[in-house]
């Protein structure tokens, strides 16, 4: 009898304890099979935040190094310059990457460290409640934007991964989703580009992954993939953002 | 040995490199940025890493992974550089992580100006981050301190898995001296089995700054002070200079306790017996001995380039046994030995009624 589905190797056995309709473990999974595929998992250090996301460092049977809130790629950085060699990713919510680690996102972008990130954009914080997130739509209303985000008040929904295309050491970015499953297809396929930019030093690289919040936004996780579909893909468009041919752009 | 004149963050820098740094990340700030413009050329020059650092807390960060792979990492700074690089501080202590800091104290608080200062003592012997963590702190007074120190801080952090503060100031930063570079020589060190390099084919690790488990973290904290109790035993380092029959205890690190040296030399001319008391390491706190050496002079005068701080740490140790005196400069004013003297004079003289603060 032929295998043609199986736990990847690099999905440590055990529940995930992410709430239910979050996506947080499907792109976890995908990680782990992208790893699995490419033949990583020995010389793949994983860099966590702080934050729903950092949990993953329970579940990928990788090296884990998790520091401060909004830190991953730098200290990913400091990784990265030790072991060149190695495969060195970050996975990060949106307050750690699109708020309090802004500095730290553009500056890995724009000196091509040979890193990936990944980027979960659920447009809320997740951990601590449900808070106004960068990403949070104009009109969400979450705990600290009961009346809904109004762009005169707290400007307007951050798209760092079109930000992040404009550096020049930037090499692979895309935005996917995870609600249907030829999208789940097209975002294993991102993963997989975002590690290759990396392992064949074209610079940095970045997936953003778009996550229904079920239990944040007040929703069953049906109509959250429904509300991400219909709000949040509009304006946080799905597809490779930047995907740069040619000689080697990072940084040694 | 060759002597070399040197300024002192040159000196530091070099001294890294041959105590075996290979990785530096910083953010330019005066008076300390010759330590990052040093090593932008001379890492690259034995293999190793030069990183200017957008911010200083991505730098304290990337010395909190680069050291999680077990490479030996130093960043450096001054006083605002240093205060936002304390939640890495505390971060790098909690996930035992060696690496050493460098602070070349400017004055203070805010952005002060850029003279030295001894500022900063409380943010680094007191922990600036939140927590139950300590940091080793030693307090160089030369520039040959500035090198010997930086081998010890090396080796030290490597024994303990615990950051390193090298506490020097604008004056030593700045100044040239002549200086040794000596053969590091230190005893050997346990292999680093805990760093991170990819999991290869056995177990996988991690490395984290937290315990989320309240008991965990109750039972980590309390490894932490026993590994704190154990520097305390085996690392607290001072000096004790001047006669036996000595009227008057100063108490100096850095600097300062340059400066008083002359003082103890100055004040014997004209009969003003004094003793120095200097702390080399400002954690562990050399309570214990200051103590004893305060109990056999009987008066204490403390002298800082700040308003009051390592004094606290003085009458912690003296215990209200003998009064303890200060004298402080700030803004970074320099205390002069004639004003010190000044000051012994008044105290013998009693007529320094008040344990004075200024």
């Amino acid at each position: 009898m032929r295998v043609v589905f199986e736990r990847p190797r690099t999905l440590i056995k055990k529940p995930f304890t992410y709430c239910p309709g979050c996506h947080h473990g499907l792109a976890q999974r995908l990680i782990a099979e992208v790893i699995d595929e490419l033949d990583i998992g020995a010389v793949t250090i994983g860099v966590g935040p702080i934050g729903c996301s950092v949990y993953i460092y329970e579940f990928l049977n990788v090296d884990f190094v998790v520091g401060g809130h909004g830190r991953a790629q730098a200290v990913a950085t400091g990784i990265k310059r030790a072991l060149p060699d190695r495969v060195v990713f970050s996975y990060q919510g949106d307050g750690d990457i699109g708020a309090i680690g802004t500095a730290e996102a553009i500056h890995v972008a724009n000196r091509g460290e040979l890193i990936t990130s990944f980027f979960i954009n659920n447009a809320v914080f997740g951990m601590t409640g449900g808070q106004m997130a960068p990403t949070t739509l104009l009109g969400q209303k979450t705990k600290t934007s009961p009346l809904g985000r109004d762009a005169k008040v707290h400007g307007f929904p951050l798209r760092l991964a079109e930000m992040l295309k404009v550096a020049e050491g930037s090499a692979y970015i895309a935005r996917v989703a995870l609600t249907q499953p030829h999208l789940i297809k097209q975002a294993r396929e991102c993963i997989k580009k975002a590690f290759l930019a990396q392992i064949e030093k074209k610079g940095f690289s970045l997936v953003e992954i778009l996550s229904p919040c079920p239990t944040n936004w007040g929703m069953t996780p049906e109509d959250a993939v429904k509300w991400l579909e219909e709000k949040m893909i509009p304006y946080f468009q799905l597809g490779e953002i930047k995907v740069k041919e040619g000689d080697f752009n990072g940084a040694s | 040995m060759e002597k070399i004149l040197m300024k002192g963050n040159e000196a530091l820098a070099e001294a890294a490199v041959r105590a075996g740094c290979r990785m530096y990340f910083g953010y330019p700030i005066t008076p300390q940025t010759e330590i990052s413009e040093y090593l932008s050329l001379r890492l690259p020059q034995v293999g190793g890493v030069f990183l200017q650092a957008e911010t200083e807390v991505a730098a304290i960060n990337m010395v909190y992974g680069a050291s999680a792979t077990g490479m030996r990492v130093m960043t450096s700074s001054s006083g605002p550089g240093i205060s936002l690089k304390q939640e890495g501080l505390s971060a790098l202590a909690i996930a035992e992580l060696p690496c050493v800091v460098v602070n070349m104290v400017r004055g203070g608080p805010g952005v002060g100006n850029i003279q030295p200062a001894q500022s900063d003592y409380f943010q680094a012997v007191k922990g600036g981050g939140h927590g139950d963590y300590k940091v080793i702190v030693l307090a160089p007074s030369s520039v040959q301190e500035l090198v010997d120190f930086t081998y010890r801080a090396f080796y030290l952090a490597d024994k303990y898995c615990n950051p390193v503060i090298i506490l020097g100031d604008g004056m030593l930063a700045q100044m040239m001296e002549p200086v040794i570079f000596a053969e590091p020589d230190f005893p050997p060190l346990p292999p680093k089995d805990w760093i991170i390099q990819g999991k290869g084919r056995g177990e996988r690790k991690f490395i984290v700054c937290f315990a989320l488990d309240p008991q965990k973290l109750e039972e980590l904290n309390l490894k932490l002070q026993r590994k704190y109790r154990l520097m305390e035993e085996q690392e607290t380092d001072f000096e004790v200079l001047g006669e036996d029959d000595a009227e008057l205890l100063l108490v100096g690190f850095g600097t300062v306790g340059r400066i008083l040296k002359t003082v103890v030399r100055e004040g014997k001319k004209e009969g003003i017996k004094c003793a120095l008391f200097r702390p080399i390491t400002l954690f562990p706190f050399p309570y214990g001995q200051l103590k004893e050496e305060a109990r056999r002079v009987g008066r204490v005068l403390v002298v800082e380039m700040n308003l009051g701080q390592m004094v606290e740490d003085v009458r912690l140790a003296v215990e209200g046994i003998v009064p303890v005196f200060f004298h402080g400069r700030t803004g970074g004013m320099i205390p002069k030995v004639e004003e010190i003297l000044e000051k012994a004079r008044q105290i013998l003289r009693n007529e320094v009624y008040h344990e004075s603060r200024f």
